[in-house]
């Protein structure tokens, strides 16, 4: 049943190949789920239309790149942490007026600034109640950092005055604060009995607050849905808390140089790594698997920097984290078929390298898919549901997975490939010593590139 | 079974068995669900993203230190020359690394020399001046230079450790950032506010006790430079203050500009104690008093003596506090006078008594993630997770079947390893540590795809299960080393070369690829040859 439905067969194979050696031994094993069971695809044959392809995504979105100011000056969107600025997430009991907002931040001197509405969707029907006040970097380099960040809680402040109340802000209450209250007042009349139950409490108590509320109470009575809550306790809180009308969930306040210097570093680091793993692999292959493998790499991430130009997702340290992932995970699939290359190429020494090419990215197909489609299933699921501050973090895998499972048979594979039949017929013309130069015996005069390794 | 099987199976069962106990068993052996709850929060330490808290990095002027440095050779060695009888026209510092002596006589040179060479070689070159002959040029040596940085970068370390520390807050972590070496990380864990926190760490870098050269204050650095013809004395710098209360024509409030000298006498390194008392002379305001140590006493008293009726300014973080007039000798003790409240005065007392910054300085990063943020993350990141490991799971029980399950069980314990290790080295989970986690994930299901997939072909050739197995095992194994030593070779770079969340995220995928060669190839090769040595040899294998 999973097989009729799940198994394909080309119908057309190159003219000229040869049977499949490994046919399989139909119905010994009829219980096997099998994706593709023998699949026989011509991949190089089709390299041009691959590289056509790649061409086309990077010049899709590098084109986004350039016409948005060039990689430097916003064509990527750099997060904070590269640009430099202040960001301050706030969120609100009641979807806030964004022009009184605005009016509030001019009036403290913030002009020219950005107010992004962002609607969260983690509490089921809560209206667009938080907003990211993004603010550009301040040239004055004298100016303390957090001068932008007093400016927006003045604002916000003047609009809700806040500081009215004599009583602390619940909202703003940590655990160490909330313990030290309630073992003060003992609306639990435990006098020195209490041990570490108000800690527990206060924690119990600020869970809610910050799971189920989402950061914002409106109502202390509402904590009594929180166990072990009596309506003592809420009393007691009413009488030692005010609460204030929104929460400072996440400030960051990256200062100009900084975000510089971060920024190259990411650039170095990435060129690093490529540099060691073109180290090891042309130690394990020959340099041109590594420098295939390399440039497949370094096309995956420029493809996925142009979509987060022309998705305008924002780049940030985290999303560098997940580059770097989707780097791992690409070179991880280019060195599972280069390795049934260099097997191949041992055992089928009669058929051209781009048949042993095409074969190995045959019979390692099933697992190629197999593994994107999980991987791609999970960071999906992350994507989906993970919430703001990992949407753009997973986006970069999402696209990623695909990319990187693609450039492995379409850029890598090809690459290699490519470069065997140019130097095959490079040394035909030549008829070069080249070929016994190493000893490579036959393979050489072919244009057979023999991978270093373990050799029978 | 076999013995060989049966003594992997005993040490793989180890294995697990100190993983759980990594995690969970300690710092109480767990007695109820709530413990090891209770065990397994403080084992896998969260970062800050997830966690909330508030994330600072800071710079530290080293340049003035080291121009400190220059400031007091200048001074110590003048003051030496003079005791020689050794003359010279005059003793400046060019810039923060050089000093240059112009006009040295001759006949002083040896003993110049000696003394030089005694008690300034270690730290100082000295060269004729070029075009200059009677001209000599110290210059700092670079090994010195960086000597005075490293010093400088571990006494602020402490000090802000100290500071923070005095706060109580929660396990702070104070440490140093990035390669640079001037650089300094705070955290704290669970801060909704840093403001208290910055104000403690950035208040009263440097106290230091300086000699007025000219009683007159001025309004402004322009009008200092108008009235005295557009030059500084050599050897000095003007430095801002609230106007002395005594002062005619300025208005109390307003800032005055002080001529002093460059080098300090006594700088807060020099600190004993320091307490806060009601000001003997404003009823109802604070002051600060503070004692010297025994060597910067003696250093004191005779200057104290040869000053008298001259004002002494007592600078704090480059502004002066007060510059009252020396009235008679003075040991080792002072007092610094300003409008201070009793929290003003006790926080500038805790400050000087935790020890003075060496230099002062600046905020390169400020980050706060308030705690729902941490909490929503936390909620989505393990939501997500959850999901997306029971789909793969699912799928492998599926797809491959009863082997499947041997796939789950690998994947189960690749996670159990990762987060014992995690918890052993102390390591924090971070959002680019879970990409790390991903990544392994990734990786692992990859390897048992690989291994099945491979022994499904030899299935297909026509081997036996048990040949099929080995076979699929032997020729999986080479292509599950190649990808792992890569990726963990780019995870090396990584984590040299990386800061903060790249090294994190180094740190995860390394610990998660070697615990994934050691599941999907030793761990799942002996379910197999359990479950083969279980089964009829003329059996299908389940996969």
């Amino acid at each position: 049943m999973f097989r009729a439905l799940y198994s394909f067969r080309v119908e057309n194979p190159k003219p000229g190949t040869k049977p499949n050696p490994l046919e399989s031994k139909e119905g010994k094993h009829s219980g096997m789920i099998e994706l593709f069971k023998q699949p026989n695809i011509d991949w190089m044959g089709k390299a041009k239309f691959f590289f056509a392809l790649s061409l086309l995504l990077l010049i899709a979105g590098w084109t986004s790149v350039f016409l948005k100011g060039g990689p430097a000056h916003g064509g990527l969107p750099y997060s904070i942490d590269f640009k430099g600025g202040t960001n301050v997430d706030v969120r609100f009991a009641q979807a806030p007026n964004v022009d009184q907002l605005r009016s509030a931040l001019s009036a403290q001197g913030l002009v020219g600034n950005e107010i992004q509405a962002i609607s969260d969707t983690a509490i089921p029907g809560a209206k667009a109640n938080e907003v990211v006040i993004s603010l550009e970097q301040k040239g004055q380099a004298d100016q303390a950092l957090d001068t932008s960040k007093s400016q927006v809680l003045a604002a916000l402040n003047a609009i809700y005055g806040q500081s009215n109340s004599s009583r602390p802000d619940f909202n703003a209450a940590t655990p160490n604060s909330l313990t030290a209250f309630l073992t003060q007042r003992d609306p639990l009349l435990l006098s020195t009995n209490a041990g570490d139950r108000y800690q527990q409490l206060a924690k119990n108590i600020l869970q809610y607050r910050d799971k189920d509320a989402g950061g914002v109470l409106t109502n202390l009575e509402d904590v009594t849905k929180v166990p072990g809550v009596t309506p003592a306790v809420v009393s007691s809180l009413k009488e030692g808390y005010a609460l204030g009308p929104f929460t400072i969930r996440n400030v960051e306040i990256v200062g100009p140089k900084v975000g510089a210097e971060l920024r190259l570093q990411a650039v170095y680091v990435t060129l690093y790594a490529l540099a060691g793993m073109l180290v090891y692999i042309a130690f394990r292959f020959e340099w041109v698997y590594g420098a295939a493998a390399v440039l497949a790499v370094f096309h995956d991430v420029l493809i996925t920097l142009g979509f987060f130009s022309l998705l305008h997702f924002e780049i940030s340290l985290t999303v560098i984290a997940a580059l770097l992932t989707l780097v791992g995970y690409s070179m991880n699939d280019t060195i599972v078929i280069f390795d049934r290359i260099r097997e191949n190429n041992r055992l089928l020494r009669r058929e051209s390298f781009a048949d042993v090419v095409n074969k190995s990215i045959n019979q390692t197909l099933s697992r190629t898919i197999l593994t994107s489609g999980l991987t791609f299933l999970t960071v999906l699921v992350l994507f989906l549901m993970g919430g703001q501050v990992l949407r753009a973090f997973s986006f970069a895998l999402v696209v990623g997975i695909v990319v990187g499972t693609y450039s492995s048979f379409g850029i890598a594979a090809p690459l290699v490939v490519a470069w065997v039949n140019w130097r095959g017929q490079g040394q035909a013309v030549g008829a070069g010593p080249a070929a016994g130069s190493k000893p490579r015996g036959s393979e050489g005069a072919s244009g057979r590139l023999a991978p270093a390794g373990r050799r029978s | 079974m076999t013995p060989n099987v049966k003594y992997k199976a005993v040490f793989i069962l180890i294995v697990i068995l100190a993983c759980i106990y990594a995690l969970v068993g300690y710092p109480t052996f767990p007695t109820s669900i709530a413990q090891v709850k209770d065990n397994f929060s403080k084992e896998i330490k969260l970062g800050l993203d997830l966690q909330g808290g508030t994330h600072l990095i800071l710079q530290v002027q080293v340049q003035e230190a080291i121009a400190q440095e220059t400031d007091q050779t200048v001074d110590r060695l003048t003051t030496q020359l003079r005791a020689k009888n050794i003359t010279y026209d005059e003793v400046r510092r060019v810039d923060d690394t050089h000093i240059a002596i112009r006009n040295l006589d001759p006949k002083g040179l040896d003993d110049f020399r000696n003394l030089i060479n005694a008690q300034y070689a270690n730290f100082w070159d000295l060269s004729p001046t070029a075009g200059d002959q009677a001209g000599y040029t110290l210059t700092l040596r670079q090994g010195a230079i960086a000597q005075i940085q490293e010093n400088t970068m571990s006494q602020s370390l402490e000090t802000i450790e100290r500071r923070i520390n005095a706060l109580g807050l929660t396990e702070p972590t104070i440490q140093l950032h990035g390669r640079k070496d001037n650089e300094i990380l705070v955290q704290l864990p669970g801060e909704g506010d840093p403001t208290r926190a910055k104000q403690v760490i950035q208040a009263g870098g440097q106290l230091e006790l300086k000699l007025v050269r000219d009683p007159a204050v001025y309004t402004s650095q322009a009008d200092f430079m108008q009235k005295h013809g557009g030059v500084l004395p050599a050897g000095t710098e003007l430095v801002p203050g609230r106007a002395p209360r005594t002062a005619t024509g300025a208005a109390a409030d307003a800032e005055v500009w002080y001529l002093l000298d460059r080098a300090p006498i006594v700088t807060g390194r020099d600190l004993r104690s320091a307490t806060e008392n009601r000001s003997t002379t404003n009823p109802g305001q604070y002051q600060v008093n503070f004692a010297l140590s025994a060597d910067a006493a003696k250093r004191f008293g005779p200057f104290t003596e040869g000053h008298l009726h001259e004002q002494m300014a007592i600078v704090l973080e480059k502004s002066v506090y007060s510059a009252p007039v020396i009235n008679g000798r003075i040991d080792d003790s002072g007092e610094i006078e300003g409008s201070f409240s009793q929290d003003t005065a006790h926080d500038l007392a805790l400050v000087l008594r935790a020890g003075a910054l060496p230099a002062s300085i600046k905020y390169l990063e400020e980050r706060t993630v308030g705690p729902s943020l941490g909490a929503d993350s936390i909620r989505h990141g393990v939501q997500a997770s959850v999901l997306s490991l029971l789909v793969v799971m699912i799928f492998m029980l599926v797809y491959y079947r009863i082997s499947g399950a041997n796939a789950v069980l690998a994947l189960i314990l690749n996670l159990v390893i990762l987060l014992a290790a995690l918890a052993v080295f102390g390591a924090v989970l971070t959002l680019p540590g879970i990409a790390g986690v991903i990544l392994t994930i990734g990786m692992g299901v990859d390897s048992n795809v690989l291994v099945f997939e491979r022994i499904r072909e030899e299935l297909r050739n026509g081997k036996s299960a048990a040949s099929a197995v080995q076979a699929g095992f032997d020729k999986a194994f080479l292509t599950i080393i190649d990808t792992h030593v890569t990726t963990v070779v780019s995870a090396f770079f990584l984590f040299l070369f990386g800061t903060g969340p790249i090294r994190g995220f180094a740190i995860t995928l390394t610990i998660g690829l070697i615990a994934n060669v050691f599941t999907a190839i030793y761990v799942s090769k002996t379910i197999f040859q359990y479950h083969l040595s279980k089964m009829d040899r003329q059996a299908e294998l389940s996969i």
